[in-house]
């Protein structure tokens, strides 16, 4: 018997039964939905994730100085004269202080975080200016009250007014405006990265009181040669410091391996999970077909008589289940795709659909079609004509 | 005399319950020409339905030999069989047996499905089937828009469909009206004289004298074989 044929008794079949065909299917609607959504969740989670980190800089390493076991205290020409020291490794340091501060133009009063760095961290952690300059090496050697702001400070401070070359007090004290920074969020808002000021770290020591700086990040030379330049600077801080928790550092490069690896495991988790609810819609298959093969036997035992084979039946019956697992496929794609996209637009959980995944799962529901429709077909290909004849 | 289309030899068929056994056919002989009408008679636990499903090739014997147009079957295979009755042999049941789900045309096209032909090839020789049975018109009515008569002419034209050498009959009007089963009496008649053979199983005498030879069965075996005009 051909195939088109079969297919078109098997619609017939699934149409004429309408109820049950769908009820049938919910399980595999949902297992394929569920994998989807699910998949799409992690997935997208993850490329924010690592987008973020990637926003954060090229070639990052961090280095976090604990203050503690230690009686020696780095400061910023230490840390110059060890990319000095390691050109090989090493191609700029910039240090961090950062701070809580008030920030006043005009009669707008509010909180706005402060960093305190250098002219290389502009490079170092991609903060781009937009208009005007970034900090130079001259402002912080002369602790010039220059300010670099972000672009919420930009538009809610100064609105619509040209920022470059007015004041903004902060913490009291008066800072000349230089430059603003390109936008990193989308919905620039408040406590958002656009929502800060940069300005010498020179004069962030002052204006914090705070003479010891903790934090610095370093720019390997390279992304081939980032990993020994984190192992480097490990040795050269143990060697200077003596203990080796008194500093911390982390390299970029490993912290996206950790996260990926750490979503690659959460997919599979969840995949999982939700594959289990593909399997037990798999068993609702089997067993509305065997079902159905019951119900059919004298159908069975008339195309028997009039010469189906054996391979006849268990095509018409494998084609049945095949049908009802893949619309049932189908149907789950679309389920998946819509709700993936609905927890993506109305919730602030990021989604991302994979095109692996959605094939995967039409694969898979057509799949749980032949397998869980063998069995039942293989029965009804296996009956005796002469008993199912006489089965009323 | 012409060759045999069916040729039965010793055949057994024992079925075992328990301890004892049962001999539903006991060492039968028959041999049945091209273009003849046979009835094979008898009550119920005769052997006779044992008999129909050995000709039918539904079954197998124990023992024994069974030639259908030539071809020896006793020892074959389910698939095998199919085939065999797929191209050998047209039935037609007591209770239609018709699908109810497929329209008459679609009925009347299974056993040409199973056979391989081809789409239009299908079409035409249901059609002709259908057109002899005179249901032409009713051919995208289901079964169940039709009356009993009229589905056991679908299950006519669905025997005829693919021109097999043999008509089985089994009962064919045990579930109708005796006026509507006079009208499918006569039109197996003229299958036979347009140049089919025919086996038609009845119980009833009346029905088997219908035919131009009579077997009659009991306890498996044969008990007469004759013209009829001669018993």
């Amino acid at each position: 018997m051909n195939i088109g044929q079969a297919f078109k008794m098997a619609i017939s079949s699934v149409i004429s039964n309408k109820m049950r065909s769908f009820l049938t299917m919910l399980g595999i609607i949902i297992g394929v939905a569920a994998v989807i959504i699910m998949v799409a969740l992690v997935q997208g989670t993850t490329n924010d994730i690592t987008s973020r980190m990637e926003s954060m800089g090229t070639n990052l390493i961090n280095v976090t100085l604990t203050g503690r076991y230690s009686s020696v205290n780095l400061d910023m020409d230490d840390m110059e004269k060890l990319v000095e020291g390691n050109p090989e490794y090493f191609v700029s340091v910039a240090p961090s202080i950062n701070g809580n501060v008030t920030a006043k133009v005009g009669t707008v009063n509010e909180n706005t975080s402060l960093l305190g760095t250098n002219q290389h961290y502009s490079t170092i952690l991609n903060a781009e200016v937009e208009s005007g300059r970034f900090i130079t090496e001259q402002d912080v050697a002369g602790r010039k009250k220059v300010a670099v702001i972000g672009k919420y400070i930009a538009n809610h401070y100064f609105e619509g007014e040209d920022p470059l070359g007015q004041s903004i007090k902060i913490s009291g004290q008066v800072f000349t405006v230089v430059g603003v920074l390109k936008a990193k969020t989308t919905n620039i808002s408040q406590n958002s990265q656009d929502d800060r000021i940069i300005i010498p770290y020179s004069a962030a020591q002052r204006l914090l009181r705070n003479a010891i700086i903790r934090s610095y990040s370093f720019q390997a030379a390279s992304k081939e040669v980032a990993e020994k330049a984190s192992e480097k600077l490990e040795e050269l801080l143990l060697s200077l410091l003596g203990n080796e928790n008194a500093y911390n550092v982390m390299n970029q490069a490993e912290m996206l391996e950790t996260v990926e690896s750490i979503m690659g495991t959460m997919s599979l988790m969840l995949g999982g999970i939700a594959g289990i609810s593909l399997l037990v819609g798999g068993i609702g298959i089997m067993n509305i077909m065997l079902v159905s093969v019951t119900e059919r036997t004298r159908e069975i035992g008339i195309r028997k008589a009039i010469g189906a084979r054996r391979a006849s039946i268990m095509t018409q019956f494998i084609i049945e289940s095949i049908v009802v697992s893949g619309l049932g496929g189908i149907m789950g794609i679309i389920w998946g795709m819509t709700g993936s996209y609905l927890l993506g637009k109305f919730t602030s959980i990021p989604t991302s659909v994979s095109v692996s995944i959605v094939i995967l799962s039409a694969g898979i529901s057509a799949g749980i079609g032949i397998f869980f429709g063998w069995y039942p077909a293989n029965k009804a290909s296996k009956l005796n004509p002469i008993d199912a004849l006489r089965f009323e | 005399m012409t060759s045999a289309l069916i040729r039965i030899e010793n055949m057994y068929k024992i079925y075992k319950m328990g301890d004892s056994e049962v001999r539903a056919l006991d060492g039968v002989n028959i041999e049945i020409h091209q273009n003849e009408f046979v009835s094979i008679m008898g009550p119920s636990g005769s052997g006779k339905s044992t008999l129909m499903n050995m000709i039918g090739c539904l079954d197998t014997p124990t023992s024994g030999k069974y030639y259908i147009d030539g071809i020896e079957t006793s020892q074959m295979r389910d698939d095998q069989l199919a085939d065999i009755r797929n191209r050998k042999i047209g039935f037609i049941f007591q209770s239609y047996n018709l699908l109810t789900k497929l329209t008459v045309l679609e009925n009347v096209e299974l056993p040409l499905i199973y056979m391989g032909k081809s789409r239009s090839e299908r079409h035409r020789l249901a059609m002709q089937a259908i057109e002899k049975v005179g249901l032409s018109g009713r051919e995208h009515h289901r079964p169940n828009q039709l009356s009993g008569g009229q589905q056991q002419r679908v299950a006519i034209a669905r025997a005829l469909a693919n021109h097999p050498p043999l008509i089985l009959a089994d009962e064919p009007t045990g579930a109708l009206d005796s006026k509507t089963g006079k009208e499918i009496l006569e039109m197996i008649k003229e299958i036979h004289q347009s140049g089919n053979t025919v086996i038609l199983i009845t119980h009833d005498e009346q029905i088997a004298q219908t035919a131009n030879r009579i077997i009659r069965i009991q306890d498996g075996k044969i008990f007469s074989d004759s013209e009829v005009g001669q018993a």
